[in-house]
C-alpha cells in the first residue's frame, strides 16, 4: 500500500483541478445558504426547542446535496480514467486493484465531507444570530455530522461502483444516481406500504435513511444504523473490485 | 538473471474477442539490449500483444514471459520491469510535468529521494527540464510525448516498450522522438509498435511482421531486406558507348535483366537486375577500371521495407 497516500492526494486534487469540484463546492454553498434562511424561520416558528440539527434532516436541502452531489463526485473516479486511457497507464505500474479502488474512494470521500464544511458554518451563524445555545449541543451536532459521514461513505462507495462499470462520467453519474435515490425512496415511508406483505415494513425501516439521520441528528447513535452502512460500503467496495479485477477474466 | 537471457519469452499466445482472434498463436522471444519493432498494420494485433507484455490484458492462451515472471501470474513483478506507454499516450492533463513525473514514480514504487533523482535524471534525458513546471495540457504533443517516455523510463525499467511512439506527431517532431528512442537503445531494450515501415528501418535493429495475429516475419532489419532483395536493381552511371557497355555485360550469368539509357554528354545509366539477389556491383566497378570508363554513379537500390511489407501480406491474403 505505499502509493496508497499518493493516489488519494491526487484523488482529491482532481476535484480542486476541473471545474466540476468547484460546481459541487458553489452547489452546495447555496444549497446550505438557502438552509440558513429556512432555518431562522423554522426557529422562530418552533413550539418547542429541539436540536436545530433535527430541523436541518428534515428541510428538502440535506438530501438533495446527499442524492445530487454524490453522484457528480464519484462519476469521474474509473469512467473518465477509462474514456481517456490513463486508466491503463494506471493499471500497468505495480498498484493493486485493491490499492487503486480504496484510494479512489477515500478521495471522494475526503471530498464529500470537504462540501460539509460550509454547514458547520451555518450552525455556528444560527447560533449567533438566535442566541439559543441549548439548540446546538456539541455532541449532537457532532454525531450528525457523524450520521452525515455514514450516509456519505454508502453513496461514494455506490458511485465508486457505478463509475467503474463504464467508461462514460454521464452514464456513471446517472446510474449512481438512479440506484441512490430508489434506495430513499424505498425508506422514505416505510410505514405507508400497507399493500406490502408483513415483513416488508420492518425491512424498509431498517434501510430508511430517513429514519437513520432522524436519529443520527437527534444525538443517538444506533449501533444497527451504523451496521448497515459499513455492511452496505465494504459491499459495494468489494463489488468495484471485482469489477476493477473482472478485466483479468476477459 | 544471467547476461544474455532472454526478456520477453512469448510462446503460442493467443487472444479472442467474441468473434474476432486479435492475436493467433505467436511465438517469439527478445533478448536483452535489442531494439525491437512490432510492425503491422492497424489492427493487426499490434496492441493486444503489448497489453498482454504489460499485464493489463491477459491471454486467451499461452504464456508470455518477462524477464522471467509470467504476465499473468505474477503481474507485480513484471509491471515493475516494464516502462509502457500505451497506445495514444495517456497523460494527466491538468498536472504539471514535474508532479506528473513525480506520482508516476510513487506509483511505481520509488520513494521521495530516489523518485526525485530519477525525475530529474529523466527530464534532462527527455529534453523537457525547461517545461518541468509547464502543465501537461498546455504543452505540444511532441512536448507530450516526452512526457511518455520520460514517465517509461522514470523507474529504470529493464524492458521498455513502447506503443505507436510517433502517432499523430508532425515531421519534425516525430524526428525527435525516434532520436530519443535510438537513445534509449543504448541502456535499455525497447520493444515498439509501428505502422510505420520507415520507422523500423531507421530505428530497430530487428524487427517482427505482424499481420492479422499472425507473425509473418522475424528478422534483423538488414537481413530481412537482404533476404527478400529479389528484383533490387544495380544502378551505374558511366562514361561509355551504349554497344561497348552492352557487350560487356551481356553475358555476365548474375545478370538477368539490363537496361541502358543515355543520359548528359557521354554518361550511360546502366540499370542491371541482378540474379537471385547477387550483388553485381564490383564487377561493375571492375569492368569500368579494365576499359577505362569513367564510373560516376553506382548504387544499389536497396528494397525498401514497405516493398517487403506488400511483398509479405499480399502472399498471405492468397494463402488464406
Amino acid at each position: 500500500m505505499r502509493a496508497f497516500p499518493t493516489l488519494v492526494r491526487r484523488e482529491l486534487g482532481v476535484h480542486f483541478k476541473s471545474l466540476t469540484g468547484y460546481v459541487v463546492m458553489a452547489a452546495v454553498l447555496l444549497l446550505t445558504g438557502f438552509s440558513l434562511v429556512d432555518l431562522i424561520e423554522r426557529i422562530r416558528q418552533m413550539p418547542y426547542p429541539a436540536p436545530v440539527t433535527e430541523l436541518f434532516y428534515q428541510t428538502a436541502y440535506f438530501w438533495l446535496i446527499v442524492l445530487l452531489v454524490s453522484p457528480v463526485i464519484t462519476m469521474r473516479s474509473f469512467a473518465a480514467e477509462k474514456a481517456s486511457g490513463t486508466y491503463e497507464a494506471l493499471m500497468t505500474t505495480p498498484v493493486g486493484d485493491w490499492e487503486v479502488v480504496l484510494a479512489k474512494y477515500a478521495g471522494a470521500l475526503l471530498f464529500y465531507l470537504l462540501t460539509w464544511l460550509p454547514f458547520a458554518g451555518v450552525l455556528f451563524v444560527l447560533r449567533q444570530v438566535t442566541g439559543e445555545a441549548a439548540l446546538f449541543e456539541p455532541p449532537v451536532v457532532a454525531v450528525t455530522f457523524f450520521g452525515i459521514a455514514l450516509v456519505g461513505s454508502l453513496f461514494m462507495a455506490l458511485g465508486c461502483f457505478a463509475s467503474a462499470l463504464t467508461r462514460s462520467e454521464i452514464i456513471a453519474a446517472m446510474v449512481s444516481f438512479l440506484f441512490g435515490i430508489g434506495l430513499w425512496m424505498l425508506g422514505y415511508r416505510p410505514e405507508a406500504s400497507g399493500v406490502l406483505p408483513g415483513w416488508a415494513t420492518p425491512t424498509l425501516e431498517y434501510i430508511s435513511m430517513t429514519r437513520h439521520m432522524e436519529d443520527f441528528a437527534r444525538g443517538l447513535v444506533v449501533g444497527r444504523h451504523v451496521v448497515f452502512y459499513v455492511t452496505a460500503t465494504v459491499l459495494l467496495l468489494f463489488l468495484t473490485q471485482r469489477v476493477v479485477e473482472s478485466r483479468r477474466w476477459k | 538473471m544471467e547476461q544474455g537471457a532472454p526478456i520477453i519469452e512469448v510462446e503460442n499466445l493467443t487472444k479472442r474477442y467474441p468473434g474476432r482472434t486479435a492475436v493467433d498463436g505467436i511465438s517469439f522471444t527478445i533478448g536483452r539490449g535489442e531494439v525491437v519493432g512490432f510492425l503491422g498494420p492497424n489492427g493487426a494485433g499490434k496492441s493486444t500483444t503489448l497489453r498482454i507484455l504489460a499485464s493489463f490484458q491477459p491471454a486467451t492462451s499461452g504464456t508470455a514471459r518477462v524477464a522471467g515472471f509470467d504476465v499473468f501470474r505474477e503481474p507485480d513483478e513484471v509491471r515493475r520491469r516494464i516502462g509502457y506507454m500505451p497506445e495514444n499516450n495517456p497523460l494527466h492533463l491538468d498536472m504539471r510535468v514535474r508532479e506528473y513525473l513525480k506520482f508516476r514514480s510513487r506509483l511505481k514504487g520509488l520513494g521521495w529521494r530516489r523518485g526525485r533523482e530519477r525525475v530529474d535524471t529523466v527530464l534532462q534525458q527527455c529534453g523537457l527540464t525547461h517545461v518541468s513546471s509547464r502543465i501537461i495540457g498546455q504543452l505540444s504533443k511532441g512536448y507530450r510525448q516526452r512526457v511518455g517516455l520520460a514517465d517509461a523510463l522514470v523507474h529504470e525499467p529493464d524492458l521498455v516498450i513502447l506503443d505507436e511512439p510517433t502517432i499523430g506527431l508532425d515531421p519534425h517532431q516525430i524526428r525527435s522522438v525516434r532520436a530519443l528512442v535510438k537513445e534509449l537503445g543504448r541502456q535499455h531494450t525497447v520493444l515498439l509498435s509501428t505502422h510505420i515501415l520507415s520507422e523500423v528501418e531507421m530505428t530497430c535493429s530487428r524487427v517482427l511482421i505482424l499481420h492479422r495475429g499472425r507473425i509473418l516475419a522475424a528478422d534483423r532489419t538488414e537481413d530481412l531486406a537482404n533476404r527478400l532483395s529479389l528484383g533490387g536493381q544495380v544502378v551505374a552511371e558511366i562514361a561509355a558507348s551504349e554497344s561497348a557497355v552492352r557487350e560487356a555485360f551481356q553475358d555476365v550469368p548474375e545478370v538477368e535483366q539490363m537496361d541502358i539509357q543515355p543520359i548528359d554528354g557521354e554518361f550511360l545509366r546502366l540499370t542491371l537486375v541482378p540474379r537471385n539477389g547477387a550483388d553485381v556491383r564490383e564487377r561493375i566497378f571492375a569492368e569500368a577500371r579494365e576499359r577505362g570508363w569513367a564510373l560516376r554513379e553506382l548504387t544499389r537500390s536497396r528494397q525498401s521495407l514497405e516493398d517487403i511489407f506488400v511483398h509479405l501480406t499480399r502472399g498471405k491474403v492468397r494463402e488464406e
